[in-house]
């Protein structure tokens, strides 16, 4: 009995079971504060749906041995022009649908199909099909970069992320958008910082299957689909494609001796990873209710990595275990730590306070690493 | 010798480097002006004997040494190389450790600079002395000049010749005031032969000042011209130490390479003529430090064909070429067809495996468990341990076939593990070792190359490893070919024995000739130079 306590703690890691009291004790103060645990839990459920997947963008370019995927934004980006191009589709269609079936023919069925209950998922549909493949192109750009700096990706894809972010932050006004939903008013050109999903595919998973009792909200689809990503990347890694990406992550010495093209194997992950990231933020956005552009992007990577690390992953080697037990506890902490606080307080801190717990939550992952490193 | 007090005095002095004894029992004796020669294989304790004298931390870190040192009949415990500069002990390495952008002179007096008086100093203290350039160079020429060689003290470090860097770098150890002991690790192996003259005449030089020298160097013509006394190191102990004038090359070759000349290795099966399974011709392969020149080379079908050599020479360089590890070129053919080169794809689908001699660096996953260490280079070459699932569109990895394999090669190659899930970095050297055999022997090769299979791993297990490898070769007629630096280990396993020097094949001899004959290939002379009945080695 001793031995198997035991047993589990060294597999689980003791930050991680200091951290899990430490949100137990969160959730356990609520009603000494005056703060509703069934809101608080919700709150928790709804942050680890969204940002799971984000955080799984994190795991193939770790197995292939690139290193944490600091370069998340340009997935972001690829996510963001399908949701951006999807919303258009969907004013344009709102026009034709109106014009009546004179406009006619296939453009006008497509149109009024998007009229019916199916507009939802429909679109959202769209916004996937059509961010898929530009992740697909950028990430296979990125790989080249980072197959060219070995030993210093992560430093690297920083820098890929974040000039992504500035060359899109003048695409964003150059693009040819012209839905009234998305464009400047004053300008009638250029999209805004933020643009609602209401109307178009906003809760689309969240919503799906999910449980309301009083305050407490439970978002079925948005889980179903989480365990769906997760279901898929563990079974990449199981084929052989997964287990050669591995290998290489592992030792690419041992992997090109055994007659593998270690430069391919990283290809492939780059490009999965990024892939990951434009569905993540399809999933965090339908969630979240608006689409952010320009600067939303820059510090997305951050808290990803911050969580699988927090998880329990090194820099060459992660879990889906990882995934979903860091993803928890980052953000279970970066929930409960300021409403807690606050109410502690009685004053509203909350944003510093939630800038001070994550940042200090990437700082303590950040130095865990070269730990696990060494 | 009188009975005055030697310089340094080495008693008993031995270590153990994780359980693997590396040094035992070594004895000697310096007294100043003297010059010892230390000769001895690759791994033969040379290098840990003088990272002891000289307090280099690895000693410390892992477990200290046996025995003692006396320097003027005091003992010493060196923490660090500074207690060892500070007792006198200079020592010259193999890699030049000069800054590039310094001058000689700047290089010669680095960090002992004479200085001189500025206001400045007044204000700020004794740092900021400013530097005494002509005394810095008059220093400079001074060391230079008792090496009986001119450079030019204002050249740049990163613009001179090999040899010169030698020099220089010798130059600071003997500006060194209390320099009584001077070590120097195979100072001429980068030396063209008449810089290697000049350099010898400096170092007696130096000895007819008092200055005590350990020479170290794999050229034993030098040896025994420079050296007054020479010891002869095998295996971590002095097998013989002895007079120049007393011993000839050849016999020191003989103690050198040989645990007991006269009994009769294992290995003296003969071969029929087989048909050439294995050919190479004008084989060239960049292997940083293991460059392989021109190798001319066949191997025949069901043969234990050995590769050896002394370290630096180019044999591990030929298995790495043709499996596509390393650029290479010329050519080679397996079974009659040309091998492209530069592909470790091409070669493992020409039925060749290979047994990395760096295990840990490309021989295994370190951080996988076992099974995945076996299976993983025939699943990835031959689609072994692998389902196809929806009609072949995606490969899907076979656990339970890879833990079968895993399980079966645990038990016939005696893999101490806890279970087949075990990582292979918390395998011994030796296990480690079978589990590369085994990941080889799952491709199910033609023709296996195994590099210095025993290197690094205990007695036993050396044991086990060998009679694997002549088992596999017995019962599958795998064709072997087999690098090592022990050369006791290739004549009791091989059919025939290739040896490599300064990336040419120097010979190949069956595996029952005589041992001073590998050794006289090994040192670069041709057999027919050196008058084996007499004894008689020409130099070079």
């Amino acid at each position: 009995m001793d031995g198997k306590v035991k047993k589990f703690i060294e597999n689980f890691g003791w930050p991680r079971i200091i951290i899990a009291a430490f949100l137990m004790c969160l959730f356990a103060s609520t009603p000494l504060v005056g703060v509703r645990l069934d809101t608080s839990i919700s709150d928790t459920l709804v942050r680890v749906g969204m940002n799971g997947v984000l955080v799984l963008a994190m795991v193939p370019m770790v197995q292939s041995g690139c290193g944490l995927n600091f370069g998340l934004p340009l997935g972001i980006i690829s996510g963001l022009l399908g949701a951006t191009t999807s919303i258009q589709i969907a004013t344009s269609a709102d026009i034709i649908a109106k014009s009546g079936a004179a406009s006619g023919g296939m453009k006008y069925a497509l149109a009024s199909a998007l009229q019916t209950g199916a507009r939802g998922p429909l679109l959202f549909a769209s916004a996937l099909a059509i961010a898929v493949p530009c992740a697909a192109v950028l990430g296979f750009v990125y790989a080249q970069i980072l197959n060219r700096v070995k030993g210093e990706e992560m430093m690297i894809a920083t820098y890929v992320g974040f000039s992504s972010v500035a060359v899109m932050c003048m695409a964003w006004l150059l693009l040819p958008f012209d839905s009234a939903v998305m464009v400047w008013g004053y300008g009638g050109s250029g999209l805004r910082t933020t643009i609602s999903t209401e109307g178009f595919w906003r809760h689309i998973l969240s919503d799906f299957g999910s449980i309301t009792i009083g305050r407490f909200y439970v978002p079925t689809g948005m889980f179903l689909f989480f365990a769906f990503m997760v279901f898929l990347v563990w079974a990449f890694f199981r084929t052989k494609t997964g287990t050669a990406i591995t290998a290489v992550g592992s030792n690419p010495e041992f992997a090109r001796a055994s007659g593998i093209n270690v430069d391919k194997m990283r290809t492939i992950s780059v490009m999965f990873s990024t892939i990951l990231g434009a569905v993540g933020i399809l999933v965090y956005e339908q969630s979240f209710g608006f689409i952010q552009l320009y600067m939303g992007p820059l510090y997305m990577a951050f808290p990803a990595v911050a969580a699988i690390l927090l998880g329990g992953a090194s820099v060459n080697k992660a879990t889906m275990t990882n995934v979903v037990v860091g993803t928890f506890l980052f953000q279970g902490i970066l929930t409960m730590t300021p409403s807690v606080i606050n109410n502690l307080l009685k004053s509203d801190m909350s944003e510093v306070i939630r800038i001070m717990v994550s940042n200090g939550m990437i700082l303590y992952a950040l130095t865990r690493k070269t730990q696990v490193k060494r | 010798m009188p009975d005055k007090e030697p310089l340094l005095r080495v008693e008993a002095v031995g270590k153990e480097f994780f359980g693997n004894r590396v040094l035992e029992e070594v004895n000697f004796s310096l007294f100043p002006g003297e010059v010892l020669g230390l000769v001895g294989e690759n791994g033969a304790g040379k290098s840990t004997l003088m990272n002891i004298l000289f307090g280099m931390p690895v000693i410390q870190q892992t477990g200290g040494y046996e025995g003692r040192i006396l320097i003027d009949g005091q003992e010493v415990r060196f923490q660090s190389a500074f207690d060892a500069i500070d007792a006198g002990i200079g020592m010259v390495h193999q890699e030049f450790s000069l800054l590039p952008g310094f001058t000689v002179t700047e290089n010669i007096l680095l960090n002992r600079e004479p200085t001189a008086y500025n206001p400045l100093v007044e204000a700020f203290g004794d740092r900021i002395r400013t530097l005494d350039r002509q005394a810095m160079r008059r220093r400079a020429d001074e060391a230079i000049s008792l090496l009986g060689f001119s450079i030019d003290p204002d050249t740049l470090a990163s613009e001179m010749p090999v040899g010169h860097k030698q020099f220089t770098e010798i130059a600071r150890e003997i500006d060194r005031k209390n320099t009584k002991i001077l070590v120097l690790d195979e100072p001429t192996a980068v030396l063209a032969e008449s810089e290697a003259e000049i350099l010898i005449q400096a170092l007696r030089n130096l000895a007819g000042k008092g200055i005590a020298l350990i020479f170290i160097s794999h050229r034993l013509q030098e040896v025994m011209d420079l050296c007054s006394k020479v010891i002869v190191l095998r295996d971590g102990r002095v097998v013989k130490e002895t007079k120049p004038e007393d011993a000839t090359v050849f016999q020191i070759a003989s103690w050198m390479v040989g645990r007991n000349v006269e009994t009769p290795v294992a290995s003296s099966r003969r071969m029929a003529d087989t048909e050439v399974i294995l050919e190479a011709e004008k084989l060239w392969v960049d292997m940083p430090g293991e460059t392989v020149r021109e190798a001319t080379f066949s191997v025949r079908k069901g043969e234990i064909f050995g590769i050896g050599g002394l370290a630096g020479q180019g044999k591990l360089g030929i298995a790495n070429g043709i499996m596509g590890l390393y650029p290479a070129g010329g050519k080679v053919a397996v079974t009659g067809e040309k091998l492209p080169l530069n592909s470790p794809a091409v070669s493992l689908s020409r039925n060749m495996a290979f047994v990395s001699e760096d295990r840990r660096g490309v021989g295994l996953l370190l951080e996988e468990p076992i099974d995945w260490n076996i299976a993983f280079t025939a699943m990835q070459v031959q689609d072994k341990f692998v389902k196809k699932l929806l009609g072949g569109l995606i490969k899907w990895r076979d656990d339970a076939a890879m833990r079968d394999a895993a399980l079966d090669y645990i038990k016939r190659l005696e893999i101490r593990c806890t279970s087949h899930k075990q990582r292979a970095v918390e395998l011994s050297g030796g296990n480690q070792q079978k589990v590369c055999l085994a990941k080889a022997f799952v491709v199910g090769p033609e023709i296996l190359f195994v590099s210095e299979p025993t290197r690094g791993i205990d007695v036993g297990a050396k044991k086990l490893v060998l009679d694997t490898i002549q088992r596999v070769n017995e019962e599958f007629g795998t064709t072997i070919v087999m690098t090592s630096s022990e050369l006791e280990e290739l004549r009791s396993v091989c059919d025939r024995i290739a040896i490599v020097d300064s990336g040419r094949i120097s010979g190949t001899l069956p595996a029952s000739s005589p041992a001073e004959e590998f050794g006289v290939l090994m040192m670069g002379e041709s057999l027919a130079a050196a008058d084996i009945a007499g004894g008689n080695a020409d130099g070079r």
